[in-house]
């Protein structure tokens, strides 16, 4: 390890660097391979980097791990703050595996700007890694916004033909959310005497009014990301528009910044104000599931179809957050790991088809399992997940917060519980129409089976998808200390009148 | 090797074969193949063998392979409950999936997905062993979604089928819902109980008899009614009841040897499983037990109705397990849980049988599954003939084979039950007893009595629709004279055809009434006496059969082989007249009550309208339309006017910039 950095430093800044240096290294497309390989080698790294977090962990603590503490911005008090517990390491981890796997997907795809393609998301990853490690108000905002521009643009450069506004409708609606934070960011600066200290917030008394407002304020920030019904119509404008690549990063993990925002805010910062409006995230969280899953229903664009799905999905975790048991919040995170695995999965897949046949509507395809059984076999295997299916990591996080809901209400739990049908029913039927049934016409005939690239990409999902489906005790083991050590804070009141 | 390790043989062997045949497929070549997953199941087979006589000598266990997960104060496990109940149902599931095993070899010889096939026949065994051997309901749920998984897959084998992509969905789908309900059943197990061990839960459930709970304002139920209710209506869906048996029929779209397997000795028995291992849960709620025992009498008697009407030799056999499941879901509903695992296992037998004996008669065929167009085939399929002949006794209730014992023992059971709801389930599963005879000599006799048809009834069969089976690597060349099929096939149904003959009076006596089962079934013989009044009046297997002779059921059954052999082999002109007399009668029987139409057309149908409502009015209108571009305009407005205040005089912004500071340094001294 080098002297004097730590291994969230790494993390956050070896993909960055990388991403500077094929920047500046990269240009010519028709010779793309040496910026290619060197994203891959970035990626690589990142990833090996962050590896240490996860083995040198120690799981018996709620405590901050590997923290970094330098002054930043002395005059305000600001800091460069970094360290992760329980429920933020999974999250580096992910993000910097996922990494690598877009790299690996875009390899031969993107033909144009590759350099600057590959770099943007070496620097959009280091971003979002420090996302999830800051523990300083200002700087979580900063990354928290600046992880904005590389997707940004990512979908206006690389996009479909719509892209410029789904690029800008994307940006508008997180960027708005996200200010209203800025200014609940410089409240709590001021309530706390100076301190952008996040887990200074966290012991903060404050009245109730205070909390709704903040409440408020960060939901719209987060809600936005996660994102939850209403505000939730950029997700798929920008799915559709996005390059595969794009559309991975942004539902294995854009949307896990959102959710991930509610647990490190919103819960410990207001609880009161949270259990208050307990009545407000389950609604939405339902309707996120039963509308939201109706709607997947009769998409005839694939990738529409599973971004709807990833709304859905994230219902279950928002639903799971706030039923404040360990069961709920420990569901929704593993809901949000197995989400960033399957729905990465599935947006790679229907990738592969776009690479072949130009076009991501259902009514293209038919009989795919024909001329791609090997991708057949892959898909089938994510779907099922997408579905819930036990044995796949899809089941734990839903089986999870189900089981913690229906102590809570056992209507919620059984709108919930819908989406064992829903599920099943958009993602199979659009399985259906695409991959089984005869040969439906002369592209698919043509079609290629995944190559050897492809093949890996998915297979390595494949293993993660069934291993935590199999067997999650290890996920849940780095939960435990810092989820009860967080229903412990939502539990105690620290209202001042 | 000791036991434990034995326990986990028996499910991963059959894994290993899955996994092989599934991956190195083309590696192996068929041979490999089937040598493999074969090799798998038979030792899963005998190492079944000696854990069930080990558990005969009274040794069982109860202990976890792994942690699952932890959250909280819960520990979810994966582990084994190894007890009579599940080693017979070890026994009956290797014992069938090796028959089919073998039987397969024959009948999926032209298939191109031929290894495809074995995998998965193997990765079902795998699933439906992890289901019966759980000790706990996660991993009974793990084993119930994976036996779906691999049926949806099997069903829809032969993917380029309009027709079985549309059938494996459909499964699936149904299945879904009645597992909807199971999961909140076992959401409230776990909230109630807090756990989800079987040991833990069935320990505390009579200190939780007389709890209730309120799901709606006003009305209290007891919690165990409603938990029972919950995991019924899982079993509703996986053992096809009525009105979630909809599926049941359409999956005869798979090959033979999984309709067989799957879909009439093993997987659709789970829901029947399922409820006897939870015995010491329902035998505390009578209303749960008379829930039960009416869907399964509806489902006995009216799923029975539609066999009687059915051409194609796949349906008729399929109408019928749905008849038989409802046989033994009313044993369950009268708390007589032996018996209906009893009927499950002599089931297993001679409907495993049937299948494949119709599959072999398919063969036989040249992939032609109208039994209209069969006729006088025992001369040229001899065993054939032989085997499906017992299999048919066997289901009729013959006195003396094994399906006699096993549902005269429901039909008795159900007579001394004084639940309510118990007189309508007693008329109906006597009253079966006609149907369930008319319909299996019914198709009997077209098949292989009377005239032969086979050469001249190719205008016939494709009215019909092509609704047969196998013709994918098959070709359809003419109809040429039937013939015996390979020893590979008529193996397994000799090897079948023994245990449907002796299984009845070997075992009646100790799984009915011995104490066999032991602890793994509870019956609170106070309230529901109906299993101690069957055993007061048994005197003995011989005694059974021979007093049998003497009682309406027996009878009903002669009356239904006459009523079949005179209306289709002595008068013929009959069935034609009848059905045109019978107007109205027959239309509802052919549309199968019009369930299919109707789960079609309301939900099918109006889950995609709410859902392109909900897109189009919800999503793309108000919330895009209105709201998002919406605001977009009005800032685009309000900017025109805006504009002006960039004047590009500095004084101007100077004069913003004091009154905003000013704003900021109020608010934040305040």
């Amino acid at each position: 390890m080098l002297e004097g950095i730590g291994i969230l430093s790494l993390t956050i800044w070896v993909p960055i660097v990388a991403g500077l240096i094929v920047l500046a290294l990269g240009g010519d497309d028709r010779n793309a391979d040496g910026p290619r390989t060197l994203a891959l080698i970035g990626a690589v790294l990142g990833f090996l980097v962050a590896i240490p977090l996860w083995t040198g962990f120690d799981a018996s603590t709620a405590a901050m791990q590997f923290e970094e503490l330098a002054p930043w911005i002395p005059a305000f008090n600001i800091r460069y703050h970094l360290g992760v517990d329980g429920i933020s390491m999974p999250f580096v981890l992910l993000n910097s595996f996922t990494t690598v796997l877009v790299v690996l997907a875009g390899w031969v795809v993107i033909k144009t700007k590759v350099a600057q393609y590959m770099a943007a998301f070496l620097i959009q990853s280091g971003l979002i890694n420090g996302v999830f490690a800051a523990l300083d108000g200002i700087l979580f905002y900063v990354f928290f916004e600046a992880m904005l521009i590389p997707l940004y643009l990512i979908i206006g450069m690389w996009g479909g033909p719509n892209r410029v506004y789904a690029a800008i409708k994307f940006f508008l609606y997180t960027l708005l959310g996200s200010l209203l934070m800025l200014v609940a960011v410089l409240y709590l600066f001021v309530q706390s005497g100076n301190s952008f200290e996040i887990l200074v917030w966290h012991k903060l008394p404050l009245t109730m009014a205070a909390q709704l407002l903040l409440f408020v304020a960060f939901f719209f920030a987060f809600a936005v990301k996660v994102p939850m019904w209403p505000v939730h119509t950029w997700l798929p404008d920008a799915h559709v528009e996005a390059p595969t690549g794009g559309s991975v990063v942004l539902a294995a993990i854009t949307l896990k910044v959102g959710a991930y925002g509610f647990l490190r805010f919103v819960l410990p910062i207001v609880p009161d104000a949270s259990h208050e409006l307990t009545w407000l995230m389950i609604t939405l969280s339902l309707v996120a599931v039963v509308y939201i899953g109706l709607v997947a229903l009769v998409q005839t664009d694939m990738k529409k179809l599973i971004a709807y799905s990833s709304i859905a999905h994230m219902g279950f975790v928002t639903l799971g957050f706030f039923v404040f048991n360990p069961l709920g919040i420990e569901g929704g995170l593993i809901q949000m790991i197995s989400h960033g695995f399957v729905s990465g999965a599935l947006f790679l897949c229907v990738g592969v088809m776009y690479d072949r046949v130009h076009s991501r509507q259902i009514g293209d395809y038919g009989g795919v399992a024909n001329t791609m059984p090997k991708f057949a076999a892959f898909f089938m295997l994510f779907a099922m997940a997408n579905a819930g299916l036990p044995g796949t990591s899809g089941f734990v996080g839903e089986f999870m917060v189900i089981l913690g809901t229906i102590q809570v209400s056992f209507w919620w739990a059984a709108a919930a519980g819908l989406t064992l049908i829903f599920g099943a029913a958009y993602t199979l039927w659009m399985y259906k129409r695409v991959v089984f049934g005869p040969v439906a016409n002369e592209q698919v005939a043509k079609l290629q089976d995944i190559d050897g690239r492809e093949f890996i990409v998915l297979a390595i999902l494949a293993v993660c998808v069934l291993a935590m489906g199999i067997y999650p005790l290890p996920v849940t083991e780095v939960m435990h200390a810092s989820v009860n050590n967080l229903l412990d804070h939502v539990a105690h009141s620290k209202l001042v009148y | 090797m000791d036991m434990k390790t034995l326990y986990l043989v028996v499910p991963l062997a059959p894994l290993a074969g899955a996994i092989v045949a599934g991956l190195f497929g083309k590696a192996i070549g068929r041979a490999g193949a089937h040598t493999v997953t074969i090799l798998g199941v038979l030792v899963s087979f005998l190492a079944s063998l000696v854990i069930f006589q080990d558990v005969l000598a009274g040794n069982t266990f109860n202990g976890a392979v792994y942690t699952w997960l932890t959250s909280g104060d819960l520990r979810l496990e994966v582990g084994f409950l190894i007890d009579p109940l599940s080693a017979v149902m070890m026994l009956v599931v290797t014992f069938v999936s090796l028959c089919v095993h073998v039987y397969t070899i024959g009948y999926m010889a032209d298939d191109p997905g031929y290894q495809r096939f074995f995998s998965y026949i193997s990765l079902f065994t795998f699933s439906m062993l992890m289901l019966v051997m759980s000790n706990n309901f996660l991993q009974l749920f793990f084993g119930w979604e994976a036996v779906g998984l691999v049926s949806y897959l099997l069903i829809g084998f032969w993917y380029t089928r309009e027709s079985a992509i549309y059938a494996n969905l459909k499964a699936f789908l149904v299945n879904r819902v009645g597992d909807f309900g199971f999961l909140l059943g076992i959401g409230l197990v776990l909230a109630y109980f807090g756990s989800l061990d079987y040991a833990e839960v069935f320990h505390k459930a009579p200190h939780l008899a007389d709890q209730t709970i309120s799901l709606i304002e006003g009305q209290n139920w007891l919690v165990i009614t409603v938990i029972c209710i919950l995991l019924f209506i899982g079993a509703m869906g996986k053992s096809a009841q009525f009105p979630l048996h909809v599926w049941l029929p359409d999956s005869m779209e798979g090959p033979t040897p999984i309709s067989a397997l799957i879909h009439a000795a093993t997987m659709v028995t789970a829901g029947i499983f399922m409820v006897a291992r939870m015995s010491p849960l329902f035998e505390l709620s009578d209303t749960a037990l008379s829930f039960v025992m009416v869907i399964g009498a509806i489902t006995a008697l009216f799923m029975g109705f539609l066999g009687m009407i059915q051409n194609d030799i796949k349906r008729v056999v399929a109408y019928s397990t749905l008849s038989q499941l409802g046989y033994m879901t009313v044993a369950l509903g009268v708390s007589a849980y032996s018996v209906a695992i009893f009927h499950l296992m002599t089931h297993a037998f001679f409907k495993a049988l049937l299948f494949l004996a119709a599959g072999s008669v398919i063969i036989g065929m040249h992939h032609d599954q109208d039994i209209r167009n069969m006729g006088g085939l025992r001369k040229y399929m001899p065993i054939t003939w032989i085997t499906l002949l017992i299999g048919s006794l066997a289901l009729i209730g013959t006195p003396g084979l094994s399906g006699f014992f096993s549902k005269d023992s429901i039909i008795l059971a159900t007579q001394a039950s004084d639940l309510w709801g118990s007189g309508f389930a007693a008329f109906a599963v006597t009253a079966g007893v006609f149907v369930t005879a008319f319909y299996s000599f019914r198709m009997y006799f077209l098949v292989f009595h009377g005239k032969e048809r086979f050469h001249t009834a190719h205008a016939g069969h494709d009215q019909e629709g092509g609704k047969d089976d196998d013709h994918h690597g098959h070709h359809h060349g003419g109809h040429s004279t039937p013939h015996e099929s390979p020893w590979v096939v008529w193996l397994p149904l000799v090897l079948l055809a023994i245990p449907s003959v002796y299984a009845g009076w070997a075992y009646i006596e100790p799984m009915l009434f011995g104490d066999f089962f032991g602890a793994s079934i509870f019956v609170d013989s106070e309230a529901h006496p109906a299993m101690a009044s069957l055993r007061e009046h048994f005197h003995g297997a011989g005694a059974m059969a021979l007093h049998a002779l003497m009682t309406l059921p027996f009878w009903l059954a002669v009356a239904g082989v006459a009523a079949a052999w005179y209306l289709y082999l002595v008068r013929r002109d009959l069935p034609e007249r009848i059905r045109q007399r019978a107007g109205i009668l027959y239309t509802i029987l052919d549309r199968k009550y019009g369930f299919d139409d109707f789960n079609d057309w309301f939900f099918a149908g109006g889950a995609r309208l709410l859902g392109s409502r909900l897109w189009r009015w919800g999503d793309v209108t108000a919330i895009d339309g209105v709201v998002v571009n919406g605001s977009a305009r009005v800032v685009g407005q309000l900017a025109a006017i805006v504009r002006h205040l960039q004047s590009g005089y500095i004084y101007h912004y100077a004069f913003a910039m004091i009154i905003g500071v000013a704003a900021l340094v109020t608010w934040f001294v305040d």
